[in-house]
């Protein structure tokens, strides 16, 4: 799971996929900001914005900390 | 195991996309099938990774919403004092007593807690035989300490994993909780019924985590609910038939029946296995509905194999006197108790009350009790033999066997850095844990 030469990071992975669904969720929160779901319980909280803004922010770091350097940048 | 992560997968797709659970059960096989024989273990411990993250942000979504709608944990611990003699009426339960958000507090006696449980069958036959035997004889977890880098990362694996083991009842238990305090009110008001005792239209203690994920989410949080529920099921499925997969085709296949043949033919072998350990699954699948929940059907099969293995284990480890042979008898006499025992009461429930003790026992009070007489079985046999039979020479059981084995110095490591260390912290956190939840 390390990052070696050539092996991108599983971390980058799981960041691209939090921070993909993050800005899905965060998209649908916005949608839904005035006319939330009716059968959803406590939906005056708005649950998929805040939650869409943690994960978003979460998935970004991690892409920004893990993501795939050039073999010059790698150390040896 | 497989089997239950798959039911447990179908279960999800059945409560929240309206699926039939026959096809749900294909699709959750089929799936897992696809990745693990194109990637095998390392694609299984690869999507490990990602799926444990969707897990944590995904499920965490219950429990905060739960609290916050019955008031914080002392709304939901009256709810549940007032609801739980509708949901649990005593003619139809006659086990359920007692707290349910207490862990120590009403198990002195069989008859003052839910679970129908005495604590002698918690800390003995769960504690010590069923937990510990997870954590050491487990195929899926003992597999990834095996691929540790090193073995200070080897004795880290299992005490980092034992922080999130601790923070797992508060995504898989307070749902539960929180369903059985707030599911039979509202607008729509859920009753839930035993897995094996469903009509057309219920829904069953198993769909619980699904249920509470549609009370909160809408359809973007839903997704990411779903998708977390199904990583959790799908890791534990394809863990499970990876570990299936290697040990027949490293340690029994290529050991044992066709030894020297070119990688390619291992491989094509354990996509075979894949195959046929996804079908066997599907059919453990079909068993689970017979069982009144989950974790009936988890405990059951707990106390049959993994029980009597940890004797063997424990005994094979610390003792150089061990022979083959009693290693043998003893897992078997073991298992073949343990399988007795639940015939025994099958036939005549009556007979539980001689398993676990007491004629108020659960039914999984009795896998509890069950897990522990057959470990005594395994241990006593496996002993027995040993004594009358050749053990192996001292030389042979070096790096196996805890007496003649050189263990490695951790050198001038800092004890902070030492994964015992940590391991009295995790102490420490459980210790506090008891307390709080007394």
């Amino acid at each position: 799971m390390a990052a070696k030469q050539g092996i991108v990071p599983v971390w980058f992975f799981v960041g691209v996929i939090l921070f993909i669904y993050g800005i899905l969720i965060l998209i649908t929160g916005i949608a839904e900001f005035h006319h939330p779901p009716e059968t959803v319980q406590l939906s005056q909280y708005h649950a998929p914005l805040w939650w869409g803004m943690v994960l978003t922010v979460f998935g970004g770091l991690y892409v920004f900390l893990f993501r795939p350097k050039k073999p010059k940048d790698v150390q040896a | 195991m497989s089997g239950i992560n798959m039911y447990a997968m179908a279960i999800v797709m059945k409560v929240v996309l309206g699926w039939d659970i026959n096809f749900s059960i294909w699709v959750a096989a089929i799936t897992v099938a696809v990745y693990v024989s194109l990637g095998g273990l390392y694609s299984a411990v690869f999507n490990e990774v990602m799926q444990f993250f969707l897990i944590w942000f995904g499920a965490l979504i219950i429990p905060v919403f739960g609290l916050m709608e019955t008031g914080g944990w002392k709304g939901m611990v009256a709810r549940i004092d007032q609801n739980v003699p509708q949901i649990f009426p005593p003619d139809a339960f006659p086990h359920v007593h007692g707290s349910f958000t207490h862990l120590w507090s009403g198990i002195g006696s069989f008859s003052a807690n839910p679970m129908g449980i005495h604590w002698t069958g918690i800390v003995l036959g769960l504690g010590f035989v069923i937990s510990f035997g997870y954590w050491t004889t487990d195929f899926l977890v003992v597999q990834r300490v095996l691929t540790a880098k090193d073995l200070r990362s080897a004795k880290l694996a299992p005490v980092i994993g034992a922080f999130f083991k601790m923070a797992v009842p508060f995504i898989v238990i307070l749902p539960g909780l929180l369903g059985l305090a707030l599911l039979n009110s509202g607008a729509h008001p859920v009753i839930l019924h035993p897995e094996n005792a469903l009509q057309p239209g219920d829904h069953s203690f198993n769909e619980v985590l699904p249920i509470m994920l549609a009370r909160y989410c809408g359809p973007g949080l839903l997704g990411l609910g779903i998708t977390a529920l199904l990583a959790g099921f799908m890791s534990g499925m394809a863990g499970e038939i990876s570990a299936f997969t290697t040990v027949w085709t490293y340690d029994i296949y290529r050991s044992y029946i066709k030894k020297g043949a070119p990688d390619n033919h291992y491989v094509m072998m354990g996509r075979i296995s894949t195959i046929l350990g996804v079908l066997i699954s599907i059919g453990t699948a079909y068993m689970v509905m017979h069982f009144k929940s989950i974790m009936d059907y988890v405990q059951a099969l707990f106390s049959f194999f993994v029980a009597p293995l940890f004797g063997t284990v424990l005994i094979g480890m610390l003792w150089k006197r061990a022979s083959p042979a009693g290693g043998f008898w003893g897992l078997l006499a073991g298992t073949l108790s343990s399988i007795g025992m639940w015939v025994f009461v099958k036939v005549n429930p009556a007979n539980g009350a001689i398993i676990a003790l007491s004629p108020n026992a659960s039914d999984m009070a009795q896998n509890m009790y069950r897990a522990l007489w057959s470990w005594i079985v395994c241990v006593s046999v496996t002993m027995l033999v040993s004594l009358v039979t050749r053990p192996k020479p001292v030389e042979e059981l070096t790096g196996l066997v805890y007496g003649c084995t050189v263990l490695p110095s951790e050198g001038d490591l800092p004890i902070w850095k030492r994964p015992i260390f940590f391991a009295g912290i995790a102490i420490v956190v459980f210790l506090i844990l008891q307390i709080i939840f007394w």
